[in-house]
């Protein structure tokens, strides 16, 4: 897409999670990134970095922003896209993954995306297919490219994330979203902090290298960045949190709780957000919020990632 | 009758307290004699003479928790192919598992296992019958009719009994018929999706944690009403330090408990699960290595009288999948004593000990023949080199399914020769 030899060669095959990364794989796929957003910008959207190779999304989950960010990522490079729909496949008459890895692995791609409901889905696959994978989220296990797409978001806005205090709100436990993104403030640097009810926070968190806190106040005090997360609807009323409303009133972002983190602080989230549940549209809509931006930054990641594994400078053929 | 003499075996018999250079006389089906008294006793002319310098006889391992996929999954095992794997493990009896389709919970299924058995199999088969029908938890099986049948114990297999009720009447009903209640312990709501042991290296996975109270809630209970009924309880498969403290409150109450553990939960633990390696799927889940530490501990002390493969024959199909979807269980009759042996070459537990818990704990415990190398008692024994390292391998598997914990890993102990009622079934 842009003069790839101006930057080092990516080491990986895979992008599966955040933890097989070194913070200069990270900087590097940021570095990428950014010159990704540029072509997006562009009234020609289209370059030739790809061309001629395939890219496979295969959506265990259905997901329309990571999909059509990816999908939209590899056409920018000049990829022939294909989307396997595993609502309307084989996959609906009981063929296990690796059954549908190995068929599609038949079909010659240079790269898959796998978004699946399962905790190790995209580790599995990789082993088994030729090509190189892309977790697009596995479980409550890793979202690599929202992590990658919130610190390109962050670093853009703000500069080096190191030193920078982020604060992860809400559904811990449960989030493949918080793990990446623990993983990748720490490496780069930042301090993490995470506020959510006991019940939603993972066995042994205090050791994962953040700073654990019940408290909005607490939590937001001085930050430079609050990330909001998602609750899941069958997760509220009862089951992990007594009600909406009293999630709302003790973990949603409103401008009150707002206050008391750093004048200017980013509000970023995921997304798809419920409004009204871990956020106020006030705030989602506000000045602070990033969300727009984090979408965009989505595709651009994206690009980078796809653009990183399939560098020509690596063996062009990699083994069937 | 043909004769075999074990000449200048290291013989090691729990029954008698013995651990001994002697030799081992087999005449038929049984064994005529066994010690140091024995080195220089004649033989005729025609027996076969084996020189065992160097190697060990040990009474055959009695499995007391063996999963078989006969009848129903006879892909992942048959009777007899559980019985060809158990053979070159040591193994003379199965305690077979009643989570077969149909399920074990009525006389007719017993007898077949039992003619199957006889007719396939190369060692001794005791099928272990349902505590409830169909293993719902609800209904009562006939503890009396199937105990005449053969059933050796009863047990809901992976099942627990969520019922308090259904569980003091099993151990008050029992009580009458001799039958020992054996029960897995993991509270179905507290264990909920989780698929391992909770800690933070299922967090950082993001997996399902099971906490150690699902095992120990249960068992409380359990043992509770153990001490209510007076009933023969058997805590089949424990694996925290939390349950082997209940075990030994209820033993030192003086109520009718015992205990066992699987030999992964004294081998292994949770970070050899590596990345979603579903072969280390198990129930319950490898634990912390305190836990095991403390299982060992418990094995020492008597808290545990017997150490189980918990064999679970499970096929491709249930285990090429991602780490949660993935069935549970892994094979074990083929490299329990190997595993077994670690704890003896690390110094953590006597041979005696050790083959007690495997052999001798085991018969004591269910009723069953063999365990002992007592003169007169039938011949079931193994011939092992304590010492010849192996490296376990899936092509040497004989178990019609391969899901080993042990693949590539190096094992010090291996058997060569078992003999089953006089007959060898196994030789290296």
């Amino acid at each position: 897409m842009t003069d790839a030899s101006s930057l080092p060669l990516y080491p990986h095959r895979h992008l599966l999670g955040i933890r097989d990364l070194s913070p200069a794989d990270i900087e590097l796929l940021l570095d990428k990134a950014d010159r990704a957003v540029a072509i997006s910008r562009q009234s020609e959207k289209k370059t030739t970095t790809l061309r001629g190779r395939t890219q496979i999304n295969l959506f265990y989950e259905a997901s329309t922003r990571t999909q059509s960010s990816f999908e939209l990522a590899g056409k920018r490079l000049g990829a022939d896209v294909m989307n396997m729909s595993v609502a309307s496949s084989s996959v609906k008459k009981g063929e296990t993954l690796i059954d549908t890895a190995m068929t599609l692995n038949a079909m010659r791609p240079d790269i898959l995306i796998i978004r699946h409901q399962s905790a190790g889905a995209a580790a599995l696959l990789a082993q088994k297919v030729g090509c190189s994978v892309i977790n697009a989220g596995d479980g409550a296990h890793e979202h690599p490219t929202q992590a990658l797409l919130d610190a390109l978001t962050i670093r853009r806005a703000r500069g080096p994330l190191s030193k920078l205090i982020v604060a992860i709100c809400g559904d811990i436990l449960h989030s493949r979203v918080a793990r990446s993104n623990i993983m990748l403030l720490n490496a780069l640097g930042a301090q993490v902090r995470v506020v959510a009810p006991s019940t939603l926070l993972p066995a042994g968190i205090e050791k994962m290298g953040v700073v654990v806190t019940r408290s909005m106040a607490e939590g937001l005090k001085d930050a430079d960045v609050v990330m909001m997360l998602r609750l899941q609807r069958e997760r509220m009323e009862g089951a992990f949190v007594p009600s909406v409303r009293e999630y709302f009133h003790y973990f949603g972002l409103d401008a009150e709780k707002l206050k008391s983190a750093k004048d200017g602080a980013l509000v970023m989230h995921p997304g798809p957000m419920n409004r009204g549940v871990e956020i106020a549209s006030e705030i989602a809509d506000g000045p602070q919020s990033v969300i727009q931006e984090q979408v965009e930054m989505g595709v651009a990641v994206r690009m980078a990632v796809m653009e990183a594994l399939l560098d020509p400078r690596r063996n062009r053929e990699v083994a069937r | 009758m043909s004769t075999t003499v074990f000449s200048r075996a290291r013989i090691i018999d729990p029954s008698r307290g013995i651990d001994q250079v002697g030799t081992v006389i087999v005449e038929g089906r049984k064994i005529v004699a066994a010690g140091k008294s024995a080195l220089n006793q004649g033989a005729p002319q025609d027996a076969t003479v084996i020189d065992c310098a160097g190697k060990a006889i040990i009474p055959g391992l009695i499995d007391a928790r063996v999963f078989i996929g006969e009848p129903g999954g006879e892909h992942r095992e048959t009777i007899a192919s559980a019985s060809l794997a158990a053979a070159a493990g040591g193994v003379t009896s199965i305690v077979m598992m009643p989570d077969t389709d149909p399920v074990i919970d009525n006389v007719a299924l017993v007898e077949f296992v039992l003619r199957t058995a006889k007719d396939t199999a190369i060692v001794n088969i005791f099928p272990a019958a349902a505590i409830t029908k169909g293993l719902e938890g609800r209904e009562m099986t006939e503890f009396g009719l199937l105990r005449e049948a053969g059933a050796v114990a009863f047990t809901d297999g992976r099942h627990t009994i969520s019922s308090a009720l259904v569980m003091r009447r099993a151990l008050t009903y029992a009580r009458d018929f001799g039958g020992v209640i054996a029960h897995e312990t993991q509270d179905a709501d507290l264990a909920s999706s989780g698929v391992m042991n909770e800690g933070l290296y299922a967090s950082w996975l993001g997996l399902a944690g099971i906490p150690r109270e699902a095992e120990s809630i249960p068992l409380e209970r359990d043992l509770a009403l153990a001490r209510l009924t007076g009933g023969a309880y058997h805590a089949a498969k424990i694996s925290t330090a939390m349950a082997a403290n209940a075990v030994t409150r209820a033993k030192a109450d003086g109520a009718n408990v015992t205990a066992g553990v699987s030999i992964h939960n004294l081998s292994l633990n949770e970070n050899d699960v590596g990345e979603y390696r579903t072969f280390f799927r198990l129930t319950p889940p490898l634990r912390a290595e305190e836990d095991r530490l403390a299982m060992i501990e418990a094995v020492k002390d008597g808290t545990i009288d017997i150490i189980v493969s918990s064999h679970d024959p499970q096929d491709v199909d249930t285990k090429r999948l991602p780490f949660a979807d993935a069935a549970a269980g892994a094979i074990g009759l083929e490299t329990l004593l190997g595993a077994a042996l670690r704890l003896y070459h690390n110094g953590d537990v006597t041979l005696l000990r050790l083959i007690e818990t495997l052999s001798t704990a085991p018969a004591r415990l269910l009723g069953l023949p063999g365990g002992t190398l007592k003169p007169g008692a039938i011949a079931d024994l193994a011939l092992v080199d304590l010492d010849e390292p192996w490296i376990v391998s899936e092509s040497g598997i004989r178990s019609r399914s391969k899901n080993t914990c042990f693949e590539g890993a190096r094992l010090q102990g291996k058997v060569l020769q078992t003999m089953m009622a006089g007959r060898t079934v196994f030789s290296a």
